[in-house]
Order: C-alpha cells, then structure tokens, then sequence
C-alpha cells in the first residue's frame, strides 16, 4: 500500500462525507425544529437527481440543472409540507414513518409515469471531467474535489444562516422550545415551511451532484437515506455539528473499512477468504461505529437529551 | 360500507367467469410473473413487450397471458404464483426476472405439475441437482456470460485480470463462471456491497494495481455507476464484462463512458438471421424502441412456447413437454437447442459497445465460446 492510494482512498472518504452532510443537515434540520421523522428526504434526492437530468438534456448546462434540481426539491419540499407533514406534527413517530413511507411510494411510481422505468442519463460537464494531478502525486477526480467544496461551501453557509441571520435565530428558538416561540409572534406555519423545503433543496442538491457519477433511477434514495439516518443517530439528532462531523467520520470509516479490512485480514489468511471476510465486516462498519458512539453517548456526539414533549 | 358490501361479489362474478373461461375448451392459460414496478422495472417491461409482441404476431386468439407485478419481492411472487396456479387455473407460468425469486417460485409451481419456461433468471440449482422436467430456461445458466468474458480474456491476451462482484450469490457464481475459463493471474479480486452506488475506493485499488485487465459483474444502477466513474477516474486498463451493464435499456444512462467496452451476451441486434431481422424492425414499429437483451429472451421463450402449442395440447403434459424439448422455433439467437437439464446449447458472443448517430449500441466482434451448454448438466438426474 503506498502513500498515494492511501491519499486517494482518504479524498474518497471525504467526498462520500461531503454528499452525506448534504443529506443529513436537511434531515437533521427538520427533526430538530419540528420534531418530525422524514423518510421521504430519499425521495427529494431523487427528485433533484431527475430535475437536473432532464434539465442538463435539454438545455446541455449544468450549472442551470443544479439551479433546476435546488428549485424543484425545494418547490416538492414545500408542496409536500403544506399538504401533507403538516398534519403529522402533533402526531407520534409511528404515524410520521407510516405517512412519509407512503410519499416515498408516491414519489417513486408518479417518477415513473413522467420519465419513464430506464435510467436517466446526466454526465459530467467537460470543464470538470478527468481527474488532475494533486501534489504529492495524487491523482484524483475533478468532480469529486468540487463535491468535496460544495459540502464544505454548504457547511458554512448553513452556519452563517443559523448563527447570524434572522430565520437562523428563529430555527434555533424553534429547536429549544416551539410553544414558546410562536407565543412571540413568529409565523410559525410559515418557519416550518421554510425549513422542511430548505432542507429538500439540499437533499436535491446532493440528488444533482451525485447523478452524474451514478445512475439517476428510481429508488436511488433510499440507500442514501439509510446512510443519512445512521449519520444523524451518531451526530446527534438535530445537531448541525454532529451532522458535519458524523458525515465525514462515516464517509472515512465506510471507505477505508472496504479498503483496509481486506489487506488487514490477508496478513494473516489466504487472500480469497480474507475478501470475503474483510468485505463482509466492511459493510458492516458504520454500523459497528454507530453501535459504538451510542454505548458511549446515547444522544449521539452532540446531541442534547429529548426533553419529554 | 357499501363498497365494502360490493368488493366481495365483484371478486366473485370476477372469479367465475375466469374459472368458466379455463374450462371452455383448448385455450391456453399462461401467468406472466414479472418485475413491472421499482429499480429493476426497465428488465421486465422489456420481457414482457418481447413475449407479447411474439403472442401478437402468432395471432392466436386462444393464447391468454395474465401478466401481474413481482415488486422484486420474493413473497409477493410467491402469491402470485398461488393466486395464478389456483384461481386462474394456468398451465404455464413465466416472467420472472431475479434469480432469488425465481428460486422461491419455481420449484412448487413444478411440483404442481406446472410448466415454467424462464426468460431470465439460470440459477445454478435449477440447473444441477434440483432440475425438473417441466423446467425450461430459455435465457442462459447464471454462469454462461461469465465464462465467455473468461475465454474471451484469453484469447484477448490477458494475463492479468483485476475482477469484481457483488457480495451475493450471483456475483460469487459470476466470479466462479469467469475463472472457470479464465487461465491468466489474478491482480486482485473484490466483493463489494450489493447495491452499492460509489465505486472510488476500488477504483482506487484498480488504479494501484498494476492488472492489465477489469471484469466485473456489477447489474443495473451498480454497473452504471461503476463504468461512469471508471470513466471518469482517468484509469485506462481495459473493461469487459457480461451484457447486463451494457444492455440497450441502460446504455443510454451509460454514455460516452461505455464506448469502446467488450461484454458477453448470446444476443444482440445486428445477428444475422431473418428471425432476428424481423423482431428486431417489428419490435421497433411496435414500442419505439430498440429491442434490449431482455426482450430477445421474452420473444424466444414466447415462440418456444408458440410452437410447443401448436403441436401438442398442454393438457397432455407429457406431449407438450416433448414439443418444448424439440425446440422446434426460429430462435432470433440463432441456432438454439435445450441440453439434457433444459437449458440452453447456444453461442455466446463478444461485443463492443458503439454509437450508432446519437444512440448507443452493441456489435459483435467475435465469438466468444461456440455451442456453449453450462457447468451443471451432469448433476441433473431427471
């Protein structure tokens, strides 16, 4: 194992963070303020996948299909909120699960009626396309290290936002104690939407940027949402810090656990048994990890005790 | 309430007039099980569009084809069959795309004194020990791609083959299929995680190693996301592998980064033949689109079944199931017979990916094994 694919397997570790975080902070976001469980944000990611696809066909450019894919999660976020999550709030987890399982149904099979059951085509923009020569000698994709900027650009526009903007005051008021906020005056109706389409935008931003290096089809949220929930429970549900860290802790340990849990078990085993063996673990290392942090925190990393509602 | 009050005699009429049209005489029922809905949809909208274009063109009224959705759920399958087998009374049973499924059905429908003809899924026990009379595998065993893409490495000069699967048993068998025939090193070899979407880590270990050759079975949104990022890594060893990634319905997706890349498949749409000349123009004029891998594997298992009818009755079982043995039917493969576990002789060609004006395609550009049969013949004691 040299120093330069040791690099390169980090920088993968990284990208992988990058795009959870703009999965988990939207997620986490909304648990936070409005105490609601979104299993359809797999869904919003989908939609920003497609929106951008059939953007970046038409029109062939693919800053427009970014913008394309902000508006469309975020306009399917709001829709959403308005006709259906709003009903849920005052509802126990169970409900919430049920009724936002049922929109991932919804999204999946009215997806198929307007693009059709084959994968989608997006592709890389030519200006960012190949890899490029890191020092050191690394050589590494283009698209990826812009991935890895846009997670960490996003990171701290969404702590600018919530530590020195008006909403950003009242997400914060929101998080720690709803009644009271909406006793002050805030709209809080109007909070809710802003924030449950806030964090679909985002969601659909990851959909876009990751279509062009994967498949955009049908159910390609649902693996990513499971992703996203195991890097909020280790952060800390409802924690924006514990959504950055958690993503990049678990975007390291899945990529270097499919990397080295392999070499480390052929020190001492025949080399096809030890693929399996080391294969099989490293599918399973997230959620040793997870298993870990919450024997030792059981609020997550950063999370706060849920006082009882 | 009232709606309630009526479903149930609805259900009822609805039922027996189906019970009433399979005792009318010597038509003939078939249940098409298939994935029509979610991720894998494209591969089982393809096979029944296929079958169906096959029944349409026959013009055989007689022919009922009772098509239902699988969801890719093995249990839903499994009522399926039941419902097919015990309310609508079906003689011949077909569809099923995945191999898990295929495993959950098959076997009791076959016991049940029922034909299945499979336009897909060749898993290994149903051709070895746990073959059955009334079984018929019209597509390939699991193994065949992946045993051509072996030979074909040889005879491209590999030496060196970096190979790849996912942790699951068709990749482990895909693996298996290809070192059966491959005789080069190994530069390495890796499972990964079924369904898995990002392939940067082993490209990583591709790119450091120093293989002068990829296979990897990685089937649908797995295998586009691999080739794209491939693509995109700057790595230039070359890649083969069997059809499934680089079949008409996802190559599309695929792009400019699959041109170039050799894959195995026993079909493909420049064969030249009339039978294939013909389904491939009418398939098109029919759908408007160009035929997949699939599709071919929908219209032989409809025609094989077309002239197993028109020679025998399929109340006589033992007749009908000599007339789907002769596979007496224009095969758009080609040359096509079943061996002795009722499964595919056929050719299995190399072809490279293409683009054909602003659609991306498949030529043949050699053969890759010559009347190929599968691994597990010789365990099949029927």
């Amino acid at each position: 194992m040299t120093f330069v694919l040791f690099a390169e397997q980090v920088l993968n570790g990284l990208q992988l963070g990058a795009m959870l975080f703009l999965m988990a902070s939207g997620l986490t976001l909304v648990f936070g303020v409005m105490g609601l469980i979104n299993l359809a944000h797999g869904s919003l990611y989908m939609i920003g996948a497609f929106a951008a696809a059939a953007v970046a066909a038409a029109t062939g450019s693919f800053l427009l299909a970014l913008a394309a894919s902000l508006a469309a999660a975020a306009a399917a976020g709001a829709l959403v909120e308005v006709s259906v999550i709003r009903r849920l709030y005052d509802r126990d987890h169970l409900d919430q699960v049920l009724a936002t399982f049922a929109l991932i149904l919804i999204f999946s099979e009215g997806t198929r009626w307007v693009f059709g059951s084959f994968p989608l085509y997006l592709d890389i923009p030519s200006y960012l396309a190949g890899p490029v020569t890191l020092p050191g000698g690394i050589e590494y994709s283009l698209y990826r290290l812009t991935i890895i900027a846009i997670g960490a650009a996003v990171a701290l526009g969404l702590y600018l936002l919530i530590t020195r903007t008006r909403i950003g005051v009242q997400i914060r008021a929101g998080e720690s104690d709803r009644e009271m906020i909406a006793a002050l005056g805030v709209n809080i109706s109007k909070l809710y939407t802003i924030v449950f389409a806030m964090g679909a935008a985002l969601a659909g931003l990851a959909g876009a940027l990751i279509g062009p290096l994967q498949s955009v089809q049908i159910g390609m949220g649902e693996p990513v949402l499971i992703l996203a929930f195991v890097v909020i429970v280790i952060g800390g549900i409802g924690s924006g810090k514990g959504a950055l860290v958690a993503s990049i802790l678990v975007g390291l340990t899945d990529t270097l656990g499919r990397f080295l849990l392999p070499i480390a078990f052929g020190a001492f085993m025949d080399p096809s048994d030890a693929t399996a063996i080391g294969s099989a673990l490293a599918s399973m290392s997230i959620y040793v990890l997870m298993a870990f942090v919450l024997v030792v925190r059981p609020t997550g990393l950063y999370g706060v005790a849920q006082h009882e509602a | 309430m009232r709606f309630k009050s009526i479903a149930p005699a609805l259900v009822a009429v609805a039922l027996s007039t189906a019970a009433e049209a399979a005792e009318d005489g010597n038509g003939l029922r078939v249940g098409m099980i298939t994935t029509l809905s979610g991720g894998g949809a494209g591969l089982g909208i393809d096979v029944r569009d296929g079958f169906m274009l096959a029944i349409k063109q026959s013009g055989r009224s007689d022919i009922e084809v009772i098509v239902e959705d699988d969801q890719r759920k093995p249990d839903v399958a499994v009522q399926l069959a039941d419902k097919m087998i015990q309310s609508d009374k079906v003689a011949v049973l077909t569809g099923i795309i995945w191999s898990n499924l295929a495993m959950a059905v098959v076997p009791s429908a076959t016991a049940q004194g029922k034909f299945y003809l499979s336009p897909n899924a060749g898993p290994s026990e149903l051709a070895g020990q746990g073959c059955h009379p009334n079984y018929f595998n019209v597509a390939w065993q699991n193994d065949n791609l992946h045993e051509a893409a072996g030979a074909y490495a040889n005879d491209a000069g590999f030496k060196n083959s970096f190979i790849l699967a996912p942790n699951y048993p068709a990749g482990k068998d895909a693996l298996t299929g290809y070192k059966r025939f491959y005789k080069g090193a190994l530069a390495g070899e890796l499972y990964t995680k079924l369904g898995q979407t990002d392939y940067a880590a082993e490209i990583a270990q591709i790119r450091a190693s120093d293989a002068d050759s990829v296979f990897f079975f990685l089937p649908g949104g797995m295998g586009i996301s691999f080739i794209k990022q491939y693509a995109d890594s700057g790595v230039e060893i070359p890649v083969l592998g069997p059809a499934f990634s680089f079949d008409q319905g996802i190559l599309q997706a695929v792009g400019a980064a699959a041109l170039g890349v050799k894959n195995t498949s026993q079909w493909s749409k420049d064969l030249d033949n009339p039978a294939n000349k013909n389904f491939v123009a009418a398939f098109q004029t029919e759908y408007g689109r160009l035929p997949s891998l699939y599709a071919s594997q929908g219209y032989d298992t409809a025609n094989l079944l077309l002239s197993a009818a028109s020679k025998a009755s399929v109340s006589d079982a033992d007749a009908f199931r000599a007339a789907l043995e002769a596979a007496e039917f224009d095969s758009v493969r080609g040359d096509f017979s079943f061996g002795p576990n009722h499964h595919p002789i056929q050719n299995i060609y190399v072809r490279e990916v293409i683009q054909e004006g602003d659609v991306f395609t498949n030529k043949i550009i050699a053969t890759g094994l010559t009347a190929h049969s599968d691994a597990y013949a010789a365990e099949c004691k029927m």
